[in-house]
Order: C-alpha cells, then structure tokens, then sequence
C-alpha cells in the first residue's frame, strides 16, 4: 500500500524467491481453510490507519476498514476470523509459509506479487491526492503544477516514483506522515503528495490544508491467497461480490469516509452517500484538539499494559536464546579445543558461518525458509533459536579465550594431582575461566536483548513491534519512544547488576578480598607519574 | 653406584625424549631405591627438568622403560601410545606428587581446598575424611593457620610449602620437585629445604631438580649431574663435589667455586 518498494529488492523478497523455489512440492490443502470453520488472516497492526490500526481509545482493540471487510467476508462464508500478525513487508511470505489463510492489508495487485500469489478481485481502488495549504499562494491546483516547488512524501512510495517522473520537483521524503503535513502547514514544504486514505485520515480534518487536483494514478487492493488455495480463492471472490452487491462494503466505507468517484466507478454504484461516517468523525475528533499534558500522560499510562505484555516476550524470547547460546558456546567451545581435528574444523566453520552472516538473514531462514523442508518451528521457537544459534557463536569465542587466559601450568598441576583432562578442565579450568567470561557475556545479553526486536519481522509483537504499534496510531514517536527506551534498560539493569556481584565475589580470591571489580590501578597513585 | 633392580623403587632404563627442536634425553639409566633423596643438577637446557616431567607422565616418553613401585611404562621406538600405555601413565601419576617452581595453586580455592581437591575429586574420598588429612599435612609444613586464606594472601615460601602438602595429600610413593626454591626470596629458601629435609627424615622418596648447591650436598643421599640429556656422573653428595672423576663434572662445578662451595679441583 503505501510503501510501495521500488525497483529495489528488499530481503523479503529475496527469501520469497527462495521459498517458491522449494515450494513447489508443498501439498494442496484439501479443505478451503486451514482449521475448519476458522478464517486466519494476516495482516501488519503498524500498517497504519484507516487500513487497521489500535483503536486510540483502547489500544488492545485493532480496528480500520480492512478488518470490517474481513469480518464481513468471514461472517458471509460462516467462518470465525482470527487475526494474525505479521510484518508488511513479509505478509507475502508468510501466505507461502502457512501462517494464514489469506493475507489483506492494502496488497497491491502488481505483476511481482501475482507471481507469488492469487488475488481476489479487488476490494478497493484509490489514488494518490495533492494537498496544500488553504491560503495557497504558490499556485499549485495540480499535480503539474508541482515543478519547481517543495514536495512531500513517504519514502520509497508510489507517490515518490511519480514526482520523480515529473522532473524538476525537489522532493522530500519522510516516514511518518503527519511529519509532513506539519511541514506544510508550516512552509517548509508546498506540496504533500499522497494515498487518498492516507491524506484524509492525516489531514482531512486539518482546518489550514487543503486538497486539490485530479485524482493522481490508480491504486488497487485485493485479498492476497496462496497459489494452491483455489477453493478458497472462489469463496473469497463470491464473498466480495456478494457483500459489493449487496451493499455491505458500501456501508463500509461510507463508515470510514472512503467512498470516491473512482469507487463509484468500480462497483457500478452511483447513489448518494446512506450512512454517517461514524468512523472518520470518531478518528477526526480523537485527533483535531491538542492533547494537554495530563491527557498525554494518561493516555501513555494506558499504553503500559501493552508495553507490560510485549515486555513479556522480549524477554522470553532473550533468556531462552541466551540459555540455547550459553550451552551451545559451552558445546561449541569444548569441541574446538578437544574435539579431534575434523569436529574440530566444524565447530569453527560454524563459528564463522553464524558470526559471518546477518541475524536478519538467518531468522527469515529459519522461519520462512525451512518450512520448505519439513522443519516448522513456532514463531517464538524459530526466534529464540535462530538468536540463540548467532549468539552460540560468539559465547564460544568468548568461551575458547578464557580457556586460553587460564595458564598452562594450572592444567599441568592438575593433572600431576592424578586428575583426568575432565576432572582438571571441570575442578581447576572452567571455575577460572568463568571469571574472565562473565563481564563479556553480560555484555553479550545485553546487546542480545537489543537484537531480539529483530523478532517482530517473524510475527511476535515484542517492545520494538509495540512501540511502532502504538506510535503509528497515535502520530506519537517521542513519548513511546522514551517509555520503550526506559523498559529496555530496565529489562538489562538486573543482568548488569549480576555482572558486577558475580565479578566482586571472584575478585574476592584475589588479594583477600581487599579489591573487588571496581579497583582501577589506573587511577591508583601511579596517576601523578 | 650399586644399585640393585629388586631393591630399587624406581627404575628408569634405556630413556629417550625428543622435542621438535632436537633430543632432550639420550638413554637415562637410573635406580633409585626407596627413601633417598636425590638431587638432579646440571646446567639450564641440560633436560633435567624434562627428566623429571617423564617420570610423571607430563611428558610421554618416546621409548625406553620406567618403572615406579608395582607400575611399569614401556615403550618400543616408533610404538604409537595406546589406551593401555595412557592408563598406565595415568596411574603413574598418581603414584608421584609433583611440585612446580611457580607453585600452580589454584587461586580460585584457599590452600586448604587446595589440599583436598585432589583426594576428593580423584581417590573419591569423603570430604570430612580429606579435610583432616589436609589439615595434618598442612600442620607437617607449618600452614595450619593459613587453611581458609587463598593463594593470592601468601608468600612464595608459604605457597611452595603449600603445593608440597598439596601432593602430599595424595599419600604418593614418590615426590618430585623441579626447582622449588628457584622462584623464592633467598630469606624464604630455608623453610621450604626444611619441610624436604624433614621428609627425608621420615623416609620419603624425593627427587629434586635444583640449583641449591649446599642443599643438595648437604641433604642428598645422591646427587645425578646431567648434561646435554646424559647423566653424567652419579655419586654421594661429597663425593661428587669433592672429587668428581669427569671434567664436565669438574667444569660445572668450578661454577659454584666463587660462592663458597669447596670444590677439590
């Protein structure tokens, strides 16, 4: 929908490649869904309003005119929706991979996509739509009219690769919306260019913007289903008509003021306008006023239970991968320093392998890719595993150093004691060499901790996933922003703290427990030499 | 030099040990008989030291005959070591203490756990059981009041004697010692030669690799000189020093002459 990569492509892509590549002796389901009487459908709740989006007035709730469409789609074929989350730019893969029954949030039908997947007919139609201020005094009532002039949109969009068409237009580009009505409203910008929906919903309600011209391009949406789910893809298509037909998508976006000519076009529908729009007003008036500081406060507050749950999983998440990298370094390490050389070898090819290669990479492989042989892990398996597989290979290093670090000698006094290799690595190496690994290790969780936001792109919501969640619906980057960045240091503090009280007990031996691990020779008396 | 294989503890025959870098021990011959005290001498690089880590097993010799109580280690040229040739090592190991120059406690234990990992860990025992051997063994080098410091907290003389009582513990049939005071203050040598000499009055088999000229003549039943992987000469303590029949004997002795020893040249 609205960011509509270009030519260039993105990693997704890539691994969706891959996954038709294997995919071809993936068996046809034989029912039209995959749980009987149960519609799973995918869609990103970052996608952003009016497609779907958290309600502002309870956060927990995910509302827009995508989920109505598919409430009714479900009701009309006897099903029970049930909704499930995953990244925009993976909803594609995802169909590939089975996590869903079909996949809406406005998917495009372009040639790329139709080579990965069957569309319904289409649900929707749009177009990008021109805006400026109200008291325009730059001339500008049509999309030609923009050469020369200052031009905003979202990056990588339809819209970008149209003003880029034109020539001569300085465009800017930003990533959140209401960033660039604010810059028009305030003259930094002349223009904003847009998807209609976008553009009503960002500034529709805005008393100093406007909207001008002719409707720029052609937009069209459908339902996205997997290649072999023919069954379904003709039940979905009844559905549509029938709901087109009999008015029920029509009410739908009157509801959330969406209807257009184009629209009108499309469904053969010319009639006036029937219902409210319920929807659109309650949008319009969560957003016209300025919130006051209590107001924000208290809507942040509302935000914690959220934040509580998605805390929740980040953790999970980072402690069983860490558990899964500790006793695999552990495994990893012995092997290289005791293992005969050949297991040796392959110990250190996959130390290089998982520390030569990015983690992004390896979660979309391990999730998406390895369906393809037999291997289906859950989201929070596949997350916890491809992290805790990277991480293995830097606690082995880690590991394998501190082994080095404890001297020879005290390997050979304990085997001269009549201790075996086991025995004397067991009783005299590991004890010393836990010593020097605790403070890298620490550090390595921590910097864990920070990497498990990569699992968002495998369908979990952790704090990074709730954070973009919650801002998207809420125009508001700063003060999520800060409780998010307060909970991931709270989240580490505990492991810090261990760190230092592990590091102070061992330091105890040294010295007689006169010095722990804040003794610092540097600033010692040698400092005035 | 009558030594008689049946009365001898230790029987060493036809020893060679090589390194990368060129041979070390060239045919060691050599009986020792239980409750002497043997010092080996002999200039640094000499093998010595490298002697002494055969008879333990730190090293595995390439060919040649060892043998320690009731435990034999043979080996033919060219054999590869097998699993019967490192159990047997392995239980010659255990049959001898060792004690290094840097002492090598371990400094995540205090001396007393130090003392009892290794009956604990590797004869099984119950820990109340070695606690008290640790603890007689610690009073024998005078550290009974040190038991529950750490490593770290001790001095060189302390931490030697220390790693003395530590392979004590392990009540083995032999000790052997490579360079034990080399590391130590000169004030700090004596109470370590103490603890030897004391041993030696009880009957224990010791075996020294060390520069204390006046120690080793003073305390040794013999005195092995060891050159260029060759025992040399092997002969009682004044015998040697006053009197020794071959030049590089001679030659290395006269070393020590400017330090007092009184060499007949």
């Amino acid at each position: 929908m609205k960011k509509i990569k270009k030519i260039i492509l993105s990693v997704p892509l890539i691994i969706l490649a891959l996954v038709l590549c294997l995919a071809a002796a993936a068996p046809s389901s034989a029912a039209a869904t995959m749980r009987e009487g149960v519609l799973r459908w995918g869609g990103d709740s970052e996608g952003g309003f009016p497609y779907m989006f958290p309600n502002p007035a309870n956060s927990d709730e995910l509302i827009g005119f995508e989920v109505d469409i598919v409430n009714e789609i479900a009701d009309y074929l006897g099903l029970e929706p049930e909704y499930v989350n995953n990244a925009w730019d993976n909803l594609i893969p995802g169909l590939s991979r089975g996590l869903y029954d079909i996949a809406i949030n406005g998917l495009e039908v372009t040639p790329e996509h139709e080579e990965a997947v069957n569309f319904s007919i289409p649900y929707y139609k749009t177009f990008l739509q021109l805006a400026v201020r109200r008291d325009d005094d730059k001339g500008i009532s049509e999309i030609d009219d923009c050469h020369g002039k200052e031009v905003g949109t979202l990056k990588e969009s339809y819209a970008e690769m149209i003003l880029e068409e034109l020539g001569d237009v300085n465009i800017h580009t930003y990533i959140v919306e209401a960033n660039t009505y604010e810059d028009l409203q305030n003259g930094r910008l002349d223009a904003a260019l847009f998807d209609s929906p976008i553009a009503i919903y960002s500034a529709g309600f805005n008393p100093s913007i406007k909207f001008v011209g002719r409707p720029v391009g052609e937009i069209t949406y459908a339902i996205a289903l997997p290649k072999e789910n023919r069954e379904l893809l003709s039940d979905i298509n009844r559905a549509i008509v029938s709901l087109r037909d009999s008015g029920k998508l029509r009410e739908i976006y009157d509801r959330w003021n969406l209807w257009s000519p184009m629209m009108a076009e499309l469904f053969n529908d010319y009639s006036p306008r029937a219902i409210e729009m319920t929807r659109y007003d309650e949008w319009a008036e969560a957003h016209r006023p300025q919130l006051s500081m209590t107001g924000r406060l208290k809507r942040y507050a509302g935000f914690l239970p959220a934040f509580g749950r998605a805390a929740v999983v980040t953790i999970l998440v980072s402690v069983t991968a860490m558990a899964i990298a500790i006793l695999l370094g552990l495994v990893l390490a012995i092997t290289r320093v005791f293992a005969p050389r050949w297991l040796a070898a392959a110990a250190t090819g996959f130390v290089e392998f998982m520390r030569g290669t990015p983690v992004l990479i390896q979660l979309f492989f391990i999730f998406y890719g390895l369906p393809n042989i037999g291997i289906m892990l859950s989201p929070f398996w596949a997350g916890a595993v491809g992290l805790g597989l990277n991480y293995a290979a830097y606690e082995a290093e880690i590991y394998r150093s501190g082994l080095f670090a404890i001297p020879r000698t005290q390997w050979e006094a304990a085997l001269a004691l009549g201790m075996t290799r086991w025995q004397a690595m067991r009783e005299v190496m590991l004890p010393q060499a836990i010593k020097v690994v605790i403070p890298p290790i620490t550090n390595d969780f921590i910097s864990l901790l920070k990497d498990s936001s990569l699992v968002s792109i495998i369908t979990m919501t952790d704090l990074t996933k709730a954070y973009g969640q919650l801002a998207a619906a809420y125009y508001d980057y700063f003060g999520p922003g800060i409780m998010v960045a307060l909970i991931y240091l709270l989240i580490g503090l505990p492991f810090v703290k261990f760190s230092r009280f592990a590091e102070n007990r061992l330091a105890e031996q040294d010295a007689g427990g006169k010095r722990g691990s804040d003794y610092n020779f540097y600033r010692s008396s040698t400092r005035w030499l | 030099m009558v030594n008689l294989p049946e009365e001898s503890l230790i029987v060493v025959e036809s020893l060679f040990k090589s390194f990368e870098d060129g041979e070390i021990l060239k045919n060691i011959n050599l009986n020792i008989k239980e409750g002497d005290l043997v010092s080996l001498i002999g200039p640094s690089g000499c093998g010595k030291s490298t002697f002494l880590r055969c008879l333990n097993c730190l090293e595995l010799l390439d060919s040649g005959y060892i043998r320690i109580g009731k435990v034999e280690l043979n080996r033919h040229p060219g054999q590869k070591p097998d699993e019967k040739m490192i159990a047997t090592a392995h239980e010659m190991r255990s049959e001898v203490g060792m004690v290094f120059q840097s002492y090598n406690l371990f400094p995540h234990k205090t001396v007393l756990q130090n003392v009892m990992l290794a009956p604990v860990v590797v004869k099984k025992m119950n820990p109340d059981k070695a606690r008290e051997i640790a603890m007689t063994q610690l009073e024998k080098v005078g550290l009974k009041e040190f038991a529950g410091k750490y490593p770290g907290t001790l001095s060189g003389g302390q931490s030697q004697r220390a790693a003395i009582a530590r392979a004590l513990a392990m009540n083995p049939m032999v000790m052997l010692y490579d360079e034990p005071t080399s590391a130590l203050d000169p004030q700090l040598v004596g109470e370590v030669l103490q603890v030897m000499k004391a041993l030696d009055a009880e009957g224990m088999t010791q075996i020294i690799v060390t520069h204390e000229m006046q120690f080793a003549r003073d305390a040794s039943d013999y005195i092995v000189f060891i050159d260029a992987g060759e025992i040399v000469e092997y002969d009682d303590g004044d015998i040697l020093f006053t009197n020794p029949k071959k030049d590089r004997t001679r030659e290395f002795l006269r070393h020590f002459n400017g330090m007092g020893m009184a060499v007949n040249c």
